[in-house]
């Protein structure tokens, strides 16, 4: 049974069938998945999700599928842990750490989306997918679609860590690096699109793989006891993250599962090298201007975000607000992080400590309040961002001589 | 010789499925307007009820986004290619 009406646009309201599309004919605003609220009303209970499986798919009466889900069956349902040194650290009581970084099986929020993606993928007929990503998406929809049997095309800007190259081809998926920054791979994306009969998670399957981040608000506020924080940082590239993570929260509310009243604030954390949305939000410009990205947070460089105005509008709308922080106040973010908390992040996740951060510090976030922050993604994946500032190993002779004179000399950085 | 103008599948029905046409024009609020005479109802859709561009929709001036050039009033000439593409996502 599946809860799946039918596609809406975002902008004209109009409806359109649940297919393989993803822009609204008459005003160019994306699609995006429409449920039977009502019959979900009466059927859907905690009771019934918490009786489901350990993965994402425990929220599938609110994911775009009709069938049963085939993809990522192992994906999601990540630990929150509640933090005790980097909350010390940054002086506040109640800390959170929503753990992406170990996602099944490519360590980022991707494999949630993906699964979702693939999954629809299978029922529209689709044999080959594709994807216009920088890094982690080419990762998840080059394991997920081994997997599930899909051929691949994984489009990817020509500069990315080689840690995110590998962790695609190790999966011999067709590996396309475009001469390019994000958007001009995205652009290409969408002209292929027009062209070849392949599912592209994030163009036409936009609408059924961007439900997919629900999964992540669903599960903060399931593993709060069915609340939601007063806080959620979250860090932005096209600003889809925020405004999935607001629907499912909204989503939840409506349904009635929530034990207490919606209260949550959203932050958009940003790299200064590329913060379109961020700017835009602390200037209260009304519009969100695209930028040339220059950031070490590869991940979130895109300058030109699709979601930017929904994301611009759920942060006002929730009273949250946005922070930028330069490319070493991620690095000490991502060291911060794993000396705290034991958890190695990539660039993202820099990005989003370093934020909270600076959010706690300038009184835009109240520190007797709670607080969850989303870590999207695993540090391995981005080891040049911080090798030069992470110290050096101690080289010694096999000998307790050597490692005593040793011990007593010297200590890593 | 005039400027070409790809253009995304959602408008195709107004230009008989061509994916490519040819206008002429000397700048990009000009280009909306012949698109409109040759295709009508096209202006309406690329524009909002200000006459602006609408924010969904990327134009692309030989390959660069006029956003980052003089927006509505970026110049165009004869061999100018213009390609006109919703925005999409990634990234998270």
């Amino acid at each position: 049974m599946s809860y799946l009406k039918c596609l809406r646009s975002k902008g004209s309201g109009r409806e359109y069938p649940k297919k393989a599309l993803y822009v609204c004919e008459y005003d160019f605003s994306p699609l995006e998945a429409d449920y039977d609220y009502e019959a979900l009303k009466k059927d859907l209970t905690r009771e019934k999700i918490e009786k489901g499986p350990l993965s994402l798919w425990r929220y599938r009466d609110l994911l775009p599928i009709d069938g049963e889900p085939t993809v990522g069956l192992h994906s999601g349902f990540t630990p929150l842990i509640r933090s005790k040194y980097l909350a010390e650290t940054l002086g506040v009581k109640e800390l959170y750490i929503k753990d992406d970084s170990v996602s099944h099986p490519t360590w980022s929020f991707k494999d949630r989306v993906v699964a979702v993606a693939l999954s629809r993928a299978r029922e529209l007929g689709f044999d080959t997918v594709a994807c216009a990503s920088t890094g982690n998406l080419a990762n998840a929809v080059s394991a997920h679609g081994a997997k599930a049997g899909f051929k691949r095309y994984i489009f990817i800007p020509h500069n990315l860590e080689r840690g995110k190259v590998l962790g695609s081809l190790v999966y011999k998926p067709n590996v396309v690096a475009v001469k390019g920054n994000y958007d001009d791979v995205n652009r290409l994306c969408s002209e292929i699109v027009a062209k070849y009969p392949w599912g592209f998670v994030n163009v036409n399957l936009r609408p059924y793989y961007s439900e997919g981040s629900k999964t992540m608000g669903f599960e903060i506020a399931e593993q709060l006891g069915w609340k939601t924080p007063r806080h959620v940082v979250v860090p932005a590239a096209s600003g889809s993250l925020i405004t999935k993570i607001w629907k499912a929260f909204k989503e939840f509310e409506m349904l009635g599962l929530l034990k207490e009243k919606l209260n949550t604030s959203i932050y958009c954390a940003q790299a200064e090298g590329c913060s379109p949305i961020a700017t835009a939000i602390l200037n209260k410009s009304e519009h969100v201007l695209p930028v040339k990205p220059k950031t070490i947070a590869k991940s979130l460089a895109i300058g030109n975000p699709a979601d930017g105005y929904y994301a611009k509008d759920v942060i006002t709308s929730s009273g949250g607000g946005a922070a930028i922080v330069s490319d070493d106040e991620i690095r000490d973010g991502i060291k911060l992080l794993a000396e705290t908390e034991g958890i190695f992040t990539e660039t993202a996740g820099g990005v989003t400590v370093a934020s909270t951060k600076k959010l706690i510090e300038n009184g835009a976030i109240n520190p007797n309040e709670s607080i969850v922050i989303c870590i999207t993604g695993n540090g391995m994946k981005t080891q040049e961002a911080i090798q030069d500032v992470v110290g050096e190993e101690l080289f010694i002779d096999p000998t307790l001589e050597s490692f005593e004179a040793t011990l007593h000399t010297s200590k890593t950085k | 010789m005039a400027i070409k103008v790809r253009i995304p599948t959602p408008l195709q029905k107004l230009t008989n499925d061509q994916a490519e046409v040819e206008v002429t024009a000397n700048n990009v609020n000009d280009l909306i307007e012949a698109l409109e005479k040759s295709y009508p109802g096209f202006k309406t859709r690329i524009c909002d009820e200000a006459g602006k561009v609408r924010r969904f929709v990327n134009i692309y001036v030989n390959e660069e986004d006029i956003r980052f050039l003089q927006q509505e009033t970026t110049a165009i000439k004869d061999g100018d290619e213009v390609s006109i593409i919703p925005a999409i996502a990634g990234g998270c």
